[in-house]
């Protein structure tokens, strides 16, 4: 039941990367992709009715997190704590950027949310994927269960790691270029004109970016956590995964080249989902490493709740995700097709 | 500086407080929109969509401040209250997640429906939107009522062996009467504050002369809605509220009232300042035996006073309890009086042109907020000094490894964003209640 649990929890995280990282994708693209107002209304037109959904999976992921393995996230969020928070006003900043951006229809106001809303879907892809890097580098957790660490230090590795040092950031240059390329793929499909011609070309100098940086990570993991590919050999769900993310980085290519963007844009879904997958089944059962030794590791077993409420947890689970999967079908055949710049003061 | 409980404290309570602003006003919208849309499915009469159109984007700009100040209070339980997370995250995590899978969802998608779908829908599709929005929105106070009910009032649960709090039945812990109490009280009140914007929005153009087919049309259905709101929020969801209280919380009971002896026949305070150090209410007006009547549904019931516990049990903050309490009952009386009689002028016909009254309800519009936050604060000072009642106690909740320094500096943080926040909504707000509805039928 706990390893049921770990992989349901990995599975909401990497949905909602996947989601929530074509619009990081296409908020980081959007000054480069959309140069004057209209396109930029095509960009946000192409988002707007699907972001809030998206992030929903964030807050859903992380309810799935606290009501199996409080533990994990108590001791995560506390000592990620000011990292955390700048998580957070990057949320906002976001939210309300999308949100506010098309009620006046005024040059400087437009100018200011556009630049609030692209730097904060650059910031959030970079702290996500540095926490990733924290989690597969390890954390002084210690014997209490909880740890405390500094923003950054002198970026090395070492026993008083930063939650920032090269490797953390390292991953999260990877999770940037990532749902760049992913966000890049996804507008590719749903626009036409001067925009889809831009992304056409940035999505294929940006995924053979994505193929350079997926090695040089790779390698570097394998430095800081030496120990991280020995399950290779006895996780098959690591193979599969494996598999999964090769397929998906094979279509990209494939679809990109013959023009076909909703093929490439699953490839490019199908290859973090993957990825993260795999990472997820090289870790099991850790949840949370530790960088003082293995008895203090964090993992599925230590830090779940008892068996009532997972299995409590697990009944409404598998009511709730279908529900959930059915309104994402349902809201992207219902904008289906490529977007319009609306109507000037009706949606955004 | 010193103390990271306090700074710990301030945050939560700060940011909830605010974050409350939002969702009580578009959970009681979400309603007026469905009652207008469904008068419009009924009448076939363009001006109810015309209206229902304005509301939804104000919905939508509440919404999005909403949402943007609800994530802060889900990242709040693992950063700040680390110990409490680890601690009962196996039961409040099921409330926290469904929220998410059932509640959030179904908002996110058929909000955008409704802003984008009305010409692509049917106009039936569009009141199905609506419907589903109220049902989501509604849904998702549900469950937080639920996480709180379980901090006011534990059912459930067992403690571990590691002392963790392990879920035993999850439909005891889903339909905590408490939860079912608070949510019935706290779910009309929210329709409260939504009637008294659309009265007040009603009247300010009314004043104003202008849009006078919507005005009308807003000040009929604030008012009625209104009045039958603000009447069930006092009686019987209030009243059954209190009685809760009385129930499970007799020393918070003891405190709101400012009640220091105990003894049968209690009065009911009206007006008065409870002064703790001399253990009484000074300059007090009260009811005789009405207290006993309300807490226990007979006037020669006993009621407790807060000199029948151990004063570490006591609410540490007993004047702010008090006065909360008594803003908030005070302000439902008067709501009640005001919607009464501008309902009177409303059946009479001459609502429109009562212009004294119509400056009323146009600046009465703070009072269901005032109320509910004031509410709110019985409710979470009530339960202080415990976080989990009878459980945990809030100083043994909060995360151990964040310093204070660190927390003050994020509340500073927060103050900040929600000043700009303030300033952003504020002026959107007035600019979409001065452009008024605009009509698809009309060339405007």
């Amino acid at each position: 039941m706990e390893m049921l649990w770990f992989w349901l929890v990995s599975v909401m995280v990497a949905i909602y990367v996947v989601m929530d990282g074509f619009d990081f994708g296409a908020g980081i693209l959007h000054l480069v992709v959309a140069k004057t107002n209209e396109e930029r209304r095509e960009v946000l037109g192409a988002i707007g009715p699907l972001w809030d959904g998206n992030e929903v999976w964030l807050l859903a992921g992380g309810g799935s997190l606290f009501l199996a393995f409080p533990k994990v996230l108590a001791s995560g969020f506390s000592g990620f704590y000011l990292a955390m928070w700048l998580v957070v006003w990057c949320l906002m900043a976001r939210g309300i950027s999308i949100e506010f951006r098309s009620h006046l229809q005024d040059g400087l106001w437009r100018r200011f949310w556009d630049a609030s809303f692209t730097f904060a879907s650059v910031l959030l892809p970079v702290l996500l994927g540095a926490a990733l890097g924290n989690v597969l580098r390890g954390v002084p957790v210690d014997g209490s269960g909880y740890f405390e660490m500094a923003l950054w230090t002198n970026f090395r590795l070492g026993p008083q790691p930063g939650i920032l040092d090269w490797y953390t950031v390292l991953i999260g240059v990877f999770a940037l270029v990532t749902v760049t390329a992913h966000g890049a793929l996804f507008l590719a499909w749903k626009t036409e004109g001067a925009v889809h011609e831009r992304c056409k070309g940035l999505a294929l100098s940006l995924w053979g970016l994505v193929l350079v940086l997926w090695v040089v990570s790779s390698y570097a993991t394998s430095v800081v956590n030496p120990g991280i590919f020995h399950n290779l050999p006895k996780a098959p769900l690591a193979w599969v995964a494996t598999l999964i993310f090769l397929a998906g980085l094979g279509l990209v290519f494939v679809g990109a080249k013959r023009e076909r963007f909703l093929m490439a844009f699953v490839g490019s879904g199908a290859f973090i989902l993957g990825l993260l997958a795999a990472s997820a089944a090289c870790v099991y059962p850790v949840m949370l490493r530790s960088t003082l030794g293995p008895q203090f590791d964090l993992t599925a077993q230590n830090a779940s709740v008892g068996l009532h409420g997972l299995r409590t947890g697990l009944v409404w689970w598998l009511i709730g995700f279908p529900i959930a999967i059915g309104y994402i079908a349902f809201l992207f055949r219902f904008h289906r097709g490529k977007v319009k710049a609306a109507v000037e003061g009706e949606g955004y | 500086m010193g103390d990271p409980l306090f700074w710990h404290r301030l945050q939560f309570g700060f940011t909830a407080t605010y974050h409350y602003l939002f969702p009580q006003l578009t959970m009681g919208l979400a309603l007026v929109i469905v009652v207008l849309k469904a008068m419009g499915l009924r009448t076939g009469e363009a001006r109810y969509n015309d209206a229902a159109r304005f509301w939804i984007r104000i919905f939508g700009i509440n919404f999005a401040v909403g949402v943007v100040t609800g994530i802060p209070l889900e990242f709040q339980f693992g950063t700040n209250w680390a110990k409490f997370s680890r601690l009962s995250g196996g039961i409040i995590g099921q409330t926290l997640g469904m929220e998410g899978m059932f509640a959030f969802f179904l908002e996110s998608s058929f909000l955008g429906m409704l802003i984008w779908g009305e010409k692509k829908l049917s106009p039936k599709g569009h009141f199905g939107a609506a419907l589903a929005l109220w049902i989501g929105s509604w849904l998702s106070g549900y469950f937080i009522i639920a996480t709180n009910a379980f901090m006011q009032h534990p059912v459930g649960y067992t403690v571990a062996a590691d002392g963790t709090l392990q879920l035993t039945s999850f439909w005891a812990f889903l339909l905590n009467p408490w939860a079912l109490g608070q949510y019935a009280h706290n779910m009309i009140a929210a329709v409260v504050t939504g009637s008294f914007v659309v009265a007040a929005i009603g009247a300010f153009w009314t004043l104003k002369g202008i849009h006078p087919e919507q005005a009308k049309l807003n000040l009929r259905v604030g008012t009625i809605m209104g009045l039958i709101f603000s009447v069930l929020v006092a009686f019987p969801t209030g009243d059954i509220q209190g009685k809760l209280v009385a129930k499970y919380q007799p020393i918070s009971l003891a405190a709101m009232e400012g009640r220091f002896e105990s003894g049968p026949r209690a009065n009911l305070t009206l007006v008065g300042q409870p002064d703790v150090a001399r253990r009484r209410i000074e300059n007090p007006i009260q009811v005789p035996a009405m207290l006993s009547f309300i807490a226990y549904g007979s006037f020669s019931s006993d009621v407790k006073g807060l000199l029948e516990f151990p004063e570490d049990q006591w609410p540490q903050n007993i004047e702010l309890l008090y006065y909360s309490f008594h803003i908030m009952a005070g302000l439902g009386t008067i709501m009640i009086a005001l919607m009464g009689l501008a309902a009177l002028l409303l059946w009479k016909g001459r609502l429109d042109t009562a212009r004294p009254m119509l400056w009323v309800l146009m600046l009465a519009f703070p009072f269901p907020y005032i109320a509910t936050t004031a509410g709110w604060a019985v409710a979470e000072f009530g339960r202080q000094p415990w976080l989990i009642y009878g459980v945990l106690r809030t100083v043994h909740g909060a995360s151990p490894t964040v310093n204070a320094g660190h927390t003050a500096f994020t509340t500073l943080g927060f103050a900040g964003i929600f000043v700009v926040l303030s300033v952003l909504w504020l002026f959107l707000i007035g600019r979409e209640i001065s452009h008024g509805p605009v009509s698809h039928t009309s060339k405007a």
